[in-house]
């Protein structure tokens, strides 16, 4: 059933088909609206066997979670930003405990100063948390990954949280024609969660225990392992959804004319169809130029990235955060990926940061430059006014 | 060695696992200061100090037990309140031998 819907209501919607038994989340814009939709389902008695639990934190949603999901519940919460740091603390507990939370963050910049608009650097600060991040580009995207994130979460080979991440306002607020799932066809597609242990009060146990020097050591061990064979069982269902669906989103990454580009742009979320455009008009022009969508970001598509970027001389990154003292994260693992695989010189472009516009002129400057050897490989700041800092 | 998913364990494992190594410094309790109040035991954050019998005394013809506190050393942590709380500072905090230079 296709429908111009908002970028909450096409998450909501999705969540819903999946028979989530336990929500529970704290309002943040500009997440806020995904549950206060999935919250109108539940007062109107259409979520079935399901508990909506509004909570005083996002520390206090997760917590929450953690333990429904030990019961054996299948969960959902969304947030994002002050938020999502605020749960950081639950969420390792939540990866290490091994629970299959499904989590939609609505990316925004965080504070200070103090932003309610879009950049990645929220989600990214969770990159080593354990849990499974994907980055979506449109809201079927997002619509379509819901199902898709229950799946891989709760596979045994897997049982981690998944978080997936929509661009906050660019996505959530946005109406897009979504072809809206029907229930028979998730249900068919996901079958309900069956947990290897449930915690119940008649057999009481302790999840995430202590663990002293003599066995840590192994439980990151298998986090890592689980996290590695997380990557087939991501190909593995999202093949089987493009078969299900007949949209086909790729696989860790998505391509465009990379069979024989010589400069490869990468990039994540929703800025995808901006550059995928200009690419396109690169190509117009007989430019060799090529789209690399990252769409898993952890686990990182290491040996997919090796493959396409094999023969490529220069590789453009666009992406919405920075580690401070270093560079964009997406360039840092991409450059770990390839080094001494590939000799491609790397440009890594920090756009759009707390909702800065990413004008197409932007874009498509940054790529000439790089092309016509304009500039040295390194890291930039894009779209940056002149400035002088002062005290006030 | 077994790791279990998820580091879930049955009850009363965490008895296995001792932090009493934890601190730096354990609480000392005179038994001639104390007068088994049980202000430690009440406020004692991990359970790990207790008011036990230790003895009987005629008081007036009278039989009482006589009762002083007991650390538990296998999960005591060192935090140091029994010692702040106590009303007749029967308990103080010492450094631990291996931390002594």
């Amino acid at each position: 059933m296709r429908k111009v819907v908002r970028g909450f209501y096409a998450v909501a919607y999705s969540v819903k088909l999946c028979k989530p038994n336990v929500i529970c989340a704290y309002p943040i814009t500009p997440q806020t609206e995904i549950v206060e939709n999935l919250a109108t389902m539940y007062a109107n008695g259409e979520l079935g066997n399901c508990q909506y639990i509004t909570a005083e934190s996002e520390f206090g949603a997760a917590s929450i979670l953690i333990g429904a999901s030990a019961t054996g519940a299948r969960t959902f919460t969304a947030t994002c930003s002050q938020g999502l740091i605020l749960m950081s603390e639950v969420l390792w507990n939540a990866s290490g405990m091994r629970l299959p939370i499904v989590m939609v963050v609505a990316n925004r910049a965080l504070s200070a100063p103090l932003s309610i608009w879009n950049d990645h650097q929220d989600s990214m600060a969770m990159r080593d948390a354990g849990i499974i991040q994907v980055y979506v580009e449109n809201n079927q995207e997002v619509h379509d990954m819901v199902p898709q994130a229950y799946k891989i979460a709760e596979n045994r080979d897997v049982m981690l949280p998944f978080m997936v991440c929509m661009d906050g306002y660019k996505l959530t607020h946005a109406y897009e024609p979504v072809d809206l799932l029907d229930q028979e066809l998730v249900d068919n597609f996901l079958p309900p969660y069956d947990p290897p242990i449930k915690l119940t009060t008649k057999d009481p146990l302790t999840f995430g225990c202590y663990a002293p020097p003599h066995c840590y050591m192994e439980f990151r061990v298998v986090m890592q392992r689980a996290m590695m064979r997380a990557k087939k069982v991501m190909e593995n269902v999202f093949r089987e959804w493009a078969e299900l669906t007949g949209r086909d989103w790729g696989g860790l990454i998505a391509t465009d004319y990379m069979d024989d580009a010589e400069v490869a742009v990468v990039a994540m979320g929703s800025i995808v169809g901006l550059v995928r455009e200009v690419v396109e008009e690169l190509r117009k022009e007989g430019k060799k130029v090529g789209l690399v969508k990252i769409r898993s970001f952890r686990p990182f598509p290491v040996e997919e990235l090796r493959k396409v970027m094999k023969d490529v001389e220069k590789i453009v990154v666009f992406e919405r955060a920075v580690s401070f003292g270093y560079e964009g994260p997406v360039a840092i693992d991409l450059k770990s990926a390839l080094f001494g695989h590939c000799n491609a010189k790397v440009y890594s472009f920090a756009v759009g940061l707390g909702g800065r516009d990413i004008p197409r002129e932007l874009i498509l400057k940054c790529i000439n430059n790089v092309i016509e050897g304009k500039i040295e490989d390194g890291f930039y700041f894009e779209g940056v006014k002149e400035f002088e800092e002062v005290i006030i | 060695m077994r790791i279990t998913l998820g580091a879930v364990s049955k009850p009363y494992s965490a008895l296995k696992m001792k932090t009493g190594d934890w601190g730096t410094h354990w609480p000392k309790v005179d038994e001639e200061l104390c007068n088994g109040c049980g202000t430690c035991e009440t406020f004692c954050p991990d359970m790990c100090i207790e008011v036990v019998k230790v003895g009987e005394e005629k008081v007036n013809d009278k039989v009482k037990e006589i009762k002083k506190a007991k650390v538990n050393y296998d999960y005591c942590k060192g935090c140091g309140i029994c010692a702040e709380v106590c009303p007749t500072k029967a308990i103080k905090m010492e450094l631990k031998e291996i931390y002594k230079v």
